[in-house]
């Protein structure tokens, strides 16, 4: 199953610069852990303590998976899973 | 340094006025690598809070397709505070992780006179930066002039 995954800016430093990569997985979870097998240092920017972390926003298609699952949100084969940076602060 | 339109601060400030108690935010796009903000986008703090801003996560990503589609990046990352100096917080700086942006930041503490700074903030890192208001990037120093734009 693949899936596109597009990679901000500040993340590319772990996909050699691509802009968009492939990962494998039937969730969020197991596409993290895909990316993590061949863009080494991913997956500790992307969650924290088992939850995706605040710094990040992950959208699965149109969905933000922060309302859809989270980690646990469906990925199928086709899909696009788009990481931005969230943007906040006070 | 930033160099940016007068008309581009002045949609900056209106919408910190307009939002006033609550912290405003928005970016404003300009094509990429070009360093020169262009087009101003307002967004919604999800939060509506007078000292917490978050981008809302459907608009940020719509807008993001938008820029990704126009051959943009963010250029200026804005946001207002209202009750403090306009200078990064802590929590500003653990989620600034755009390198290539100028943070923008508008103080509406005082009701007649507006504060206005930008900054970089690389790996933790703020430094303030002038910012030299412009009436068109024509006759402006910018960037962009090193590279001649006809090959």
């Amino acid at each position: 199953m693949a899936v596109i995954v597009s990679i901000p800016t500040i993340l590319r430093t772990h996909t050699g610069g691509q802009k968009s990569v492939e990962a494998a997985g039937a969730t969020l979870a197991e596409v993290i852990d895909d990316l993590e097998t061949n863009h080494g240092g991913l997956k500790q920017r992307l969650v924290k303590e088992g939850a995706l972390h605040r710094f990040v926003n992950v959208y699965v298609n149109d969905e933000d998976v922060r309302f859809a699952g989270g980690l646990g949100a469906a990925v199928k084969d086709g899909d696009t899973v788009t990481i931005l940076p969230a943007v906040a602060g006070g | 340094m930033l160099v940016i339109r007068r008309d581009l601060v002045d949609a900056m400030v209106e919408h910190a006025r307009r939002d006033h108690p609550d912290e405003a935010c928005g970016v404003i796009a300009g094509p990429e690598g070009s360093d020169r903000p262009e087009r101003f986008i307002a967004m919604d703090n999800a939060e509506r809070s007078p000292t917490f801003y978050r981008f809302d996560s459907m608009e940020q990503l719509r807008v993001h397709r938008e820029m990704t589609a126009n051959d943009e990046e963010t250029i200026v990352v804005y946001h207002s505070h209202t009750a403090t100096e306009a200078y990064p917080s802590r929590t500003d700086v653990s989620y600034a992780s755009e390198p290539q942006a100028h943070y923008v930041l508008i103080s509406t503490r005082d009701p007649e006179q507006h504060e206005l700074r930008s900054y970089r903030i690389v790996d933790g890192v703020v430094t303030e930066e002038p910012v030299e208001v412009v009436e068109s990037y024509m006759f402006a120093h910018t960037g962009a002039d090193d590279t001649p734009d006809c090959p």
